[in-house]
């Protein structure tokens, strides 16, 4: 039967902001939902509070409503658009939650909407640990023993039955938040004490540890006719014990047979049929002990998922797009598979003909004091995949794709090492950190057999004897060099997956030295399709891998095409912002008339959907694996500057080896990245720096420290997101980050510049084409100077900054295009103190902001400036005088720190923020309400507010703790803060520095005694002090903030909570004055 | 160290690679099969008579190989070709590693070669013969013994690998859920099974469904089947090309005269299609993987099947209405 028509228009919710454990994939899902089912006719209404996302462009949904994930915000859209059904299963679990809350409020009966996709029985039964377990029983499948607890006595009472090791697992929770494994009591205490916090339900699951038991997910798709199909199986190289997401999985899976498979088949198939999932796509984990077979449920999510986005990606089978149309009556057998032109059904189970491998891409760098080692909660930010005909090709495609500087199974650990060294090496087995793969190559380098290796690690031997195949093999490339690479030994080795500039290490070569021998002897990679059905029908879909083979399917075309070069796997400073400028210049250039080809290795996105670009190559960003498909497709043109940092390393060699780069030329690139040159033509055209000094040595750094003045803020060049960046007081913080330093930027220069205290910050993006500059928009940021600007918020149009400074900076702007020769985007940076401008840094490159600044003003900036770069003048396009909106709409960031224990939350020149949502209301106070509430933060309306703050803040301390109390809340401050506000007239109670004895404030906090804390500070020595404060309150989930600014803004939006209005985007954008 | 080995198909397409199984050359028809799983089921399959099979998933032999897993007694495959043949076998059933037990079954296996291309040129131009060679590797002699090889239409070989004697089956599936099925009470019913190839999976199938099989000779007449007194006739699955088995459709048309329901798999239900006054026609390249739907007409379910099929389409008009 085919769609139904007794339903009009249809709500989706997205899934707020990236967070870890929910990142772009919920937009490549929700955005496929969205096209799928206005595609059929409806009227499609989504709710997202992320602009990043390609889901909340206008183009997407026929009404876009940038508003908080919460159903209260969600009842106001319910209540204005009056949908017909609502699709809760591509937000994630946000949006599934939302969803719940939604019934669970009353909403949906209130306005009769329709949950389609999912029923709210079925969500609570995969959802709720304890229906689960008994519904599994019911259908003969055996899950860990288990035991809930809704108490931390309860949890001790029980946790006898289920013994040490005990996994913890929250109700309601993703990501598997608030989870882990506890091998002793204190660790079970607190492990649990923080499950129950997290778990919206105070419900978790104490359970046996099944740890180092082989792990496999199934992908299954069903209809309303209880057709099902398995789109793919994925199996988990990190047994059980690690979070899928945290793993480095494999599809299809590998150790099966077919009676093992068909028995996990027939068990995911039964699951989704007990569970209820009417129509849609779920995700079924398994867990096997590799002793006996004995096979246990872990766990299945209902909705599409990051594992379904893998399995999408894998195998081409659109399961978002799928599900939705079955959420809407369709079946499976009615619906086409679009990659092999239709000569399939959806209800054919895709076969692959090659190996995905997907690796987790960490960042722990960025949060010292987190513990590194994996569990059951998740903690990567961002994924790599890569395709391959082998294992071992596909694994070492994977790694050079992750950026992390390695170009292979690089080593961890000296050649030789001691026993001592050894005992660590046991210990990075058995307790896995972000870098496991690398150890258990590194261990097999010192001998350790595979049996030893296995007991440790519980990585199944099929894995690790390819992985000691490919340390024989480098090691015998070290032995014998260059001169014994003939041609035939070469193309094996390149048949293994080993790039370029692996072999070149392992030979002390340069690169360029093995690619020439490479190509001398005509070993070339060939291109192969991805196609659902392993080559049984012909495809015209153009979604390719590199491989070395014979036979080479990638068939270039002879029209114009234009190759975009993706962002590689999401990292913090580098995410989805990016991914949705490379889509925008897809989706631009094609209209154009272009043909579009996309390169790129985020299993997670956009970008990598077949049919964003008219071809896609899933390929690792590397020189070598970049410079490939150039030569296949000879591009007219390759666009480096919208995927971030990653394209952008790229270009200078790409450009020298004959890529037509266009857009701004990589040397006006590196004229903006290099601090001399820079400084040079910020001279020459008589702009302002804050002063600065390029420090090659901690010598010359403390003499320069001087000059400059303190504080400073310094950095390494050539970064992004503020890697390494610090702000520093005194020539002994600067003497130690210089130590720190050489590291990070490989003796590349630090930078030193004069913190501007105080200053109002601002980010300016802006359109050149060679002649004329289109504003884009002006951002005023909300926290001063000194906060990376990725992590603060900021507002269009400025709250505060006069109109005369403005046509300052809309000079400064034009006159740096000018002397860059910017042809494309460009971001540029100020700081205004006491009225002065002074220029940070420009960007002549896409930013993380235009994503807002386009949602904000309804100008598509990445689109324009594509068809710039492709020679199409701003003027032909009719874009000119900037476009102000007469409404603001403020940014926000979103922080992980509720996954990193330990690690400090104060905010400071290093970026740390995983994601961003916007608010948009008629007055900045609203809008900013709005941001605050979509990024998650609970604002307090009444209760104690804790006052501690730095010296320098003390004066607005007065003012911002005569508005807590002019809103009721009472006041606790520390002594010197509690003094000066007395001193000022204001009623305050002083508290106990940790310190200072005790009770103190954190015994207050710990006692709930407090409701908003707001803790400013500086220095090493008065950060390490006051670091307890912070890091109690995320544990605690008390609202907190290490900004002035930050704070006075929410107690002032205060005032907008309860009372903002929902807007839809395309009606906001039509106020926009052209 | 390996022993080169080369796939030479009839139309003169050479691919070379190295031996993973037995030494010596072998001739068949060249096919495909697209399921990821099952490597042993699929060469002790006896529809594979003849038959060359390209797997193309590429790592195969992860698992090993084990007794239980044996579709038949043996390997009933004439060759294989794979991308990649594992390094090791790591399952927890495994008693042989893949290797060990093509040299065991004395089948010629070919590995490293580009077996995307190979499914590519076959989905084009149809099944081929060819024939696979190792060690001192003569190429003109391969595409020369390819070109022999008389192809399977017009072929009998259900005859060739039926069961000599007849014998009796009662064990059900003895994996995963074997407790439940132990503790049944005997089988009621009765079925008699006309081995033209049979799977041993298709007979413990039967057996979980509460029957008990008695497995006959291909060429058994009527009469004799109809003496064990059947409450059931199962035509199995098989090899080659239903159209020369006349014995097997005069015998089928006798047993349609009676009231005992009878149903076949594959080859089974090809010959049944014929004894109905059906037509079967050979397909370019057979649907061989383990992810084709197939729809029930009567009620619009999808459900997944493994397909060996060669020679599957039958008119369906031509067919009577008792077979829906």
């Amino acid at each position: 039967m085919p769609k139904r028509t007794d339903i009009d228009s249809i709500l989706i919710i997205g899934a707020g902001p990236i967070v870890i454990g929910q990142a772009c994939e919920f937009d490549y899902s929700g955005a496929q939902a969205c096209k799928a089912l206005k595609e059929e006719g409806y009227r499609v209404i989504l709710v997202n509070s992320n602009p990043a996302t390609i889901m909340t462009d206008p183009e997407t949904a026929d009404a876009v409503y940038i508003e908080p994930v919460d159903w209260t915000a969600l009842e106001q859209v319910i209540a204005k658009e009056k949908p017909d059904a609502l699709l809760p299963t591509m937000g994630g679990q946000t949006g599934l939650n939302c969803a719940l809350d939604l019934v669970r409020e009353g909403v949906l009966q209130k306005y009769d909407v329709e949950m389609i996709g999912a029923s709210r029985e079925a969500i609570d039964m995969a959802e709720d640990r304890e229906l689960f377990r008994k519904a599994m029983g019911e259908i003969g499948l055996e899950t860990a023993q288990a035991e809930i607890a809704h108490s931390i006595e309860e949890a001790i009472e029980k946790q006898a039955e289920v013994g040490y090791p005990t996994i913890i697992r929250p109700s309601f929770t993703l990501g598997g938040t608030g989870g882990g494994i506890a091998y002793n009591q204190e660790e079970f205490r607190r492990i649990v004490t923080h499950g129950l916090e997290m778990s919206p339900t105070t419900e978790i699951l104490l359970e046996e540890s099944v740890i180092g038991w082989k792990e496999f997910e199934m992908e299954v798709v069903r209809d309303k006719n209880d057709n099902c199909i398995i789109v793919c199986s994925i199996e988990n190289l990190d047994p059980m014990g690690v979070h899928t997401g945290d793993s480095i999985t494999v599809a299809p899976a590998q150790t099966l047979t077919d009676k093992e498979y068909q028995r996990m088949r027939n068990a995911s198939i039964d699951v989704l049929r007990k569970i209820g999932v009417e129509t849609g796509g779920s995700n079924v984990q398994f867990a096997i002990n590799p002793e006996d077979g004995r096979l246990i449920i872990v766990e299945m999510n209902p909705r599409v998922s990051r594992s379904s986005a893998l399995a999408s990606k894998a195998t081409g089978f659109p399961i978002a797009k799928i599900a939705a149309k079955l959420a809407v009556g369709y079946t499976l057998d009615e619906l086409k598979n679009e990659i092999t032109g239709g000569q399939t059904p959806a209800s054919f189970e895709p076969s692959i003909d090659y190996v995905v491998t997907k690796i987790p891409r960490f960042t722990f760098e960025k949060f010292p004091g987190a513990v590194d080692r994996l569990t059951t909660q998740m903690k990567s930010v961002g994924e790599v995949m890569a395709i391959g005909r082998n294992f071992q090709e596909s694994l070492q495609k994977a790694l050079r794709g992750l950026e992390t500087g390695v170009t292979g199974l690089d080593e961890m650990m000296p050649a030789a090492v001691d026993e001592e060294e050894k005992v660590r090496l046991r210990q990075e087995l058995r307790l896995p950190g972000p870098d496991r793969l690398f150890f258990v190559a590194d261990a097999m380098r010192q001998g350790f057999t595979i049996d030893e290796i296995f007991t440790l690690s519980g990585i199944d031997p099929w894995f690790l004897v390819q992985i000691a195949d490919l340390v024989r093999e480098e090691n015998s490339i070290r032995e014998g060099g260059l001169n014994e690479l003939e041609a035939d030994r070469l193309r094996l080795l390149k048949r293994k997956g080993f790039s370029d500039a692996r072999i070149a290490t392992l030979t002390s070569r340069k690169e360029s030295e093995i690619r020439k021998r490479r190509i001398e002897a005509d070993i070339r990679p060939v291109f192969k399709r991805v196609d659902t059905c392993a080559a049984e029908f012909a495809t015209t879909t153009a979604y390719m891998y590199s491989t070395y083979e014979e036979e080479c399917e990638a068939m270039p075309t002879d029209k114009e095409k234009i190759m975009i070069l993706g962002g590689g796997p999401n990292r913090i400073g580098q995410g989805i912002e990016f991914d949705y400028c490379c889509v925008h210049a897809a989706l631009a250039l094609r209209e154009a008339g272009y043909e579009t080809i996309m390169v790129n290795c985020n299993p997670e996105t956009v970008s990598t959907d077949y049919d964003t670009s008219d071809r896609l190559y899933f390929e690792s960003l590397t020189f070598e694996d970049v410079m490939e498909v150039i030569e296949v497709e000879k591009p007219k043109g390759v666009i480096v500057q919208y995927g971030g940092q990653t394209p952008l390393k790229l270009a200078r060699e790409l450009q020298a080896a004959g890529a037509p780069i266009i857009g701004t030329s990589p040397d006006s690139i590196d004229l903006a990245e290099d601090r001399e040159r820079f400084q040079k033509l910020v001279h020459d055209l008589d702009l302002k720096q804050p002063p600065n000094q390029v420090a090659r040595s901690t010598e010359e750094a403390i003499a320069m420290g001087a000059t400059v003045g303190y504080p400073l803020v310094v950095r390494p060049s050539y970064v992004l997101g503020g890697r390494a960046m610090e702000i520093v007081h005194g020539d002994d913080d600067l003497a130690a980050y210089m130590e720190a330093a050489i590291d990070v930027s490989n003796d590349s220069p630090v930078l030193l510049d004069r913190f501007l205290d105080r200053a109002i910050e601002v980010d300016v993006d802006a359109i050149c084409d060679g002649e004329q500059v289109f504003i884009g928009g002006i951002m005023e940021h909300i926290e001063q100077a000194g906060v990376h600007s990725g992590d603060s918020g900021c507002s269009i149009p400025p709250f505060s900054l006069g109109s005369e400074l403005q046509e300052i900076l809309i000079e400064q702007v034009g006159k740096l295009a000018e002397g860059l020769k910017v042809v494309g985007l460009m971001n540029t940076q100020f700081a205004i103190q006491n009225d002065v401008v002074y220029l940070l840094e420009v960007n002549p490159r896409a930013s993380r902001t235009v994503p807002f600044v386009s949602k904000a003003t309804g100008v598509p900036l990445a689109k324009i400036a594509a068809r710039v770069m492709v020679g199409e003048s701003l003027k032909q396009q009719g874009f000119v005088k900037q476009r102000i909106p007469p409404y603001f709409s403020v940014k926000e960031a979103v922080f992980p720190f509720l996954k990193f224990p330990g690690a400090d939350p104060i905010l400071g020149p290093e970026m740390k923020s995983t994601g961003e949502v916007m608010g948009v209301g008629r007055s900045f106070g609203e809008a900013y309400a709005k941001a605050q509430l979509a990024s998650g933060v609970v604002l307090p309306t009444s209760g104690t507010a804790l006052i501690s703050v730095r010296n320098r803040d003390k004066n607005r301390a007065v003012e911002l703790a005569n508005i807590l109390l002019e809103r009721g809340f009472a006041i606790v401050a520390t002594e010197g803060t509690a003094k000066f506000l007395s001193e000022a007239g204001v009623e305050c109670r002083c508290a106990k520095k940790v310190l200072e004895g005790r009770p103190h404030i954190v015994d207050m906090i710990k006692n709930r005694e407090i409701s908003l804390i707001v803790n400013t500070t500086e220095g090493k020595q008065a950060i390490r002090e006051s670091e307890s404060i912070r890091g109690e309150a995320v544990r605690t989930n008390v609202t907190y903030y290490t900004t002035l600014d930050a704070a006075i803004e929410s107690c002032k939006a205060l005032e907008h909570l309860g009372n903002a209005e929902v807007n839809c985007l395309q009606d906001l954008h039509k106020e926009v004055a052209v | 160290m390996s022993t080169p080995a080369v796939l030479a198909l009839q139309d003169g397409t050479i691919f070379r690679g190295v031996s993973v199984g037995a030494e010596g050359k072998t001739i068949g028809e060249v096919v495909f099969n697209t399921a990821m799983t099952g490597y042993q089921e699929i060469l002790t399959d006896p529809s594979y008579c003849r038959q060359i099979v390209t797997l193309t998933y590429p790592h195969i032999g992860n698992t090993g190989t084990n007794s239980d897993d044996m579709e038949s007694s043996r390997i009933h495959a004439s060759g294989l070709v794979i991308r990649d043949s594992s390094m090791i076998a790591s399952s927890w059933r495994s008693e042989q590693t893949l290797s060990e037990f093509l040299i065991a079954g004395n089948l010629v296996a070919i590995a490293e070669i580009d077996t995307r291309k190979l499914t590519r040129i076959l989905r084009e131009k149809g099944a081929m013969s060819g024939c696979i060679m190792t060690g001192n590797i003569n190429v003109e002699m391969a595409i020369e013994h390819a070109n022999k090889f008389p192809g399977i239409g017009g072929m009998d070989l259900a005859k060739f690998v039926t069961t000599k004697q007849p014998y009796q089956w009662s064990q059900g599936n003895n994996f995963g859920e074997s407790s439940r099925i132990l503790s049944r009470r005997i089988a009621p019913y009765h079925v008699v099974v006309y081995d033209y190839g049979i799977k041993r999976t298709i007979l413990q199938m039967l057996s979980d469904l509460d029957c008990r099989m008695t497995v006959v000779p291909a060429t058994m007449s009527a009469s004799e089947v109809m003496e064990l007194a059947p409450d059931g006739i199962f035509l199995s699955n098989g090899p080659g090309d239903p159209e020369p088995c006349d014995y097997a459709i005069a015998a089928i048309e006798e047993i349609l005269e009676s009231e005992v329901p009878v149903f076949g798999i594959c080859l089974g239900h090809q010959l049944l299609a014929l004894a109905a006054g059906g037509k079967t026609e050979k397909m370019k390249f057979g649907h061989h993987g383990a992810n084709h739907p197939v729809q029930d007409l009567g009620n619009g379910r999808v459900l997944i099947t493994s397909q060996r099929i060669t020679a599957s389409r039958w008119m369906q008009t031509h067919c009577p209405p008792m077979f829906r």
